[in-house]
């Protein structure tokens, strides 16, 4: 397999807005750092799946990758070009084969275009229509592809489900036959049954369309279906990563296995031992010293309140950041906790 | 079995919109036993929620209840004044919301929303001065405690915004508990929340409901917190129950072609690299439903006698299902 994105020391960092006393003292501004110091690899043909807590920073990484919010430090290569170093008509084209799916299917149309508007905009922002004939053309056949009836087309996003919405979206996304996509949470505002269409129309267009995806989610059991190596985030930083085998037979860092437990599961042979999380995601105004998930960590010793841990390499292709891998604990099994 | 602490028969709630009569609820029966969690599930539009608004009174214009009866201790809800009503929400049921942040009142602390409640509703304290604020003070930080939010006295005095979101959730199960009711409905307690938070209120809910030995009613469209939470649930379906019974029993052994479907649908990870299988289709349209059965459109299953009117069948002990594929007919 070849590496298609490769993603180095990626942070984005916002500056807190400072008050008339901040600004006439020189005082420092509140600096939230949402994504901070974040590596990985996406292989062409893959889905990595992004997971982690409201807040932990995994929408601003997906929407930083794709110059949707300018990175603050580091640098992202697709396919052997430098997204980070193109100048906006460079950045321009390659976001014809860069495309990302949102989360809010509501929020994410442009209430006053029609779908075919909308689906068919990419193909006029990129020239890839010669006429408005052959722009209707595509835009009704990727339509049809994702579930949508050809007499919907001059319909308005109001007139469509939550559900209908999203293949839009999706629509919209794939018009210019992209080859990677940002899955931004593509089915958590959607009902049970209907995010089991999505999810299975997602699956059907990568293999069709030889896709790879960045598939963000707060849902492990989604994320443990269909992807193919996780990235756990918390506050900002990726906590553990690897083959979704792996993690999920044997988490290693304890905010991996504690997320894991706190999954209601339908079947009860599938049901662990909860873990008990004390407390909630502390700001990110405020990250705690040492290793972030400390304060909330029941394995925290002293050295992880004052020292951030290194990444390790647990297993092939498998990494995490913990103080306390060497010691092979599992809160998972046999209630240690 | 004794007689249940709420008892719900044959309620139907409709609302009158431009585009024509929808019929939110339609035919639903729940009872709920004393101590007992009960499930409610459903996607959206089935009629979970305006079930429970029905029950507590909460039907506004231009929705009203048509038919039904609603039993509470034997109690007939439907037939009580405004007034009669407002002394027992809050005190013999007690429902939470959703969303805690619109919810809650923005402009209070939660210690004056908590003190509404003891303030309307309890008559242990002493009747007025400083006693009572005291009285009542004291009460509302023992009730920040029961939830689980540290240094109770001191963030009486906070807005809701000064909480996170799994914090307003505790805040407003403490105000439904604060007089100590037999019923707390609990609408979508953890939906709005991260996993990690959502186990920690799911457990709260259950350790505080074996405390004080009332009923939970649990509305949510997650299977798998039914299948850890409740001894029974019930599955509705554009404005029906289409299947009821034990959690353990409907998990393992689902009757109706609905549940079976939505069970089917839930992403997991022992499903990989195997198909998942969506239910085809949408909730249909509430606004003047043929007679048939309301899944008929979206059923592998479906045939001619399914466009008939479907009553719910017995399907064993303490099953129902609304399928005229399984079970019995009901004398």
């Amino acid at each position: 397999m070849k590496t298609l994105l490769k993603v180095d020391s990626l942070s984005k960092h916002y500056e807190g807005r400072r008050g008339l006393i901040g600004r006439l003292t020189g005082a420092p501004h509140t600096v939230v750092r949402a994504v901070n110091d974040v590596s990985f690899s996406v292989e062409r043909g893959e889905i990595l799946g992004l997971i982690g807590e409201s807040g932990c920073g995994k929408s601003t990484l997906g929407r930083a990758i794709l110059r949707l919010h300018e990175p603050t430090a580091g640098r992202v290569h697709f396919d052997g070009s430098e997204v980070t170093a193109l100048d906006a008509p460079a950045l321009k084209a390659l976001r014809r084969r860069m495309q990302i799916i949102f989360q809010d299917p509501y929020a994410s149309l442009n209430p006053r275009r029609t779908v075919a508007q909308i689906v068919g905009l990419p193909l006029r922002l990129h020239g890839l229509a010669a006429s408005e004939d052959e722009a209707r053309a595509i835009t009704a056949r990727i339509c049809e592809r994702v579930g949508l009836k050809a007499n919907q087309l001059d319909r308005y996003p109001h007139q469509f489900s939550g559900g209908q919405r999203q293949r839009i979206g999706i629509a919209r996304a794939l018009v210019s036959n992209p080859e990677f996509i940002v899955c931004d949470e593509p089915v958590s505002a959607l009902d049970v049954s209907i995010q089991a269409q999505i999810i299975a129309l997602l699956l059907e267009l990568k293999r069709e369309m030889g896709l790879t995806y960045l598939f963000i989610s707060h849902d492990i059991s989604v994320i443990g279906y269909l992807a193919d190596r996780v990235a756990v985030m918390y506050l900002g930083e990726i906590v553990e990563m690897g083959p979704v085998e792996a993690i999920l037979a044997r988490p290693r860092h304890p905010y991996t296995q504690s997320l894991m437990s706190a999954v209601p599961e339908v079947e009860a042979s599938g049901r662990r031992a909860r873990i008990r999380l004390t407390g909630d995601l502390p700001s990110p105004l405020h990250p705690p010293a040492g290793c972030k998930f400390h304060t909330r960590c029941p394995l925290a010793l002293d050295i992880c309140r004052t020292t951030a841990p290194l990444r390790e390499t647990v297993g092939e292709g498998h990494i995490a950041a913990c103080h306390r891998l060497g010691e092979d604990i599992s809160l998972l099994e046999d209630g240690a906790a | 079995m004794s007689q249940p602490l709420l008892d719900v028969r044959g309620l139907r709630t409709v609302f009158e919109t431009r585009a024509g009569t929808v019929c939110a609820v339609d035919g639903v029966d729940v009872s709920v036993q004393r101590g007992e969690c009960l499930g409610i599930v459903g996607e959206s539009g089935s009629g979970k929620s305006v079930t429970f608004a029905s029950v507590m009174g909460l039907v506004k214009s231009p929705g009203r209840i048509e038919a039904g009866t609603i039993l509470l201790d034997g109690c007939d809800l439907r037939g009580l004044t405004p007034k009669q009503m407002r002394a027992v929400r809050g005190k013999d049921i007690a429902m939470t919301m959703q969303d805690a942040l619109t919810a809650l009142n923005p402009a209070l602390t939660v210690g004056e929303q908590i003190a509404e409640v003891f303030d309307a509703h309890d008559d242990t304290l002493p009747r007025r001065g400083a006693a009572r604020a005291r009285a009542i003070r004291d009460k509302s930080a023992e009730m920040l405690g029961l939830v689980g939010i540290p240094s109770a006295e001191s963030r009486l005095r906070q807005y809701p915004h000064e909480f996170s979101g799994g914090m307003r959730q505790r805040i407003m199960i403490a105000i439904a508990l604060a007089c100590r009711p037999k019923l707390l409905i609990a609408d979508e307690p953890t939906t709005a929340l991260d996993v990690t938070i959502q186990a920690q209120v799911l457990e709260l809910i259950t350790e505080i409901r074996a405390r004080l030995g009332m009923s939970v009613v649990l509305i949510t469209h997650d299977l798998g917190v039914v299948a850890e939470h409740c001894d029974r649930v019930m599955v509705m379906y554009a404005g029906q129950v289409v299947e009821e019974g034990p959690t353990a029993e409907v998990i393992a052994q689902p009757q109706h072609p609905y549940t079976r479907g939505l069970l089917a649908s839930i992403p997991r990870p022992a499903l990989r690299g195997q198909p998942i299988q969506p239910i085809e289709g949408q909730v249909p349209d509430l606004i003047g439903l043929p007679p048939q059965c309301r899944f008929y459109s979206r059923c592998p299953l479906h045939r001619d006698a399914c466009l008939a009117p479907v009553a719910m069948r017995s399907a064993g002990p303490n099953r129902r299902v609304r399928c005229i594929l399984s079970g019995e007919p009901v004398e």
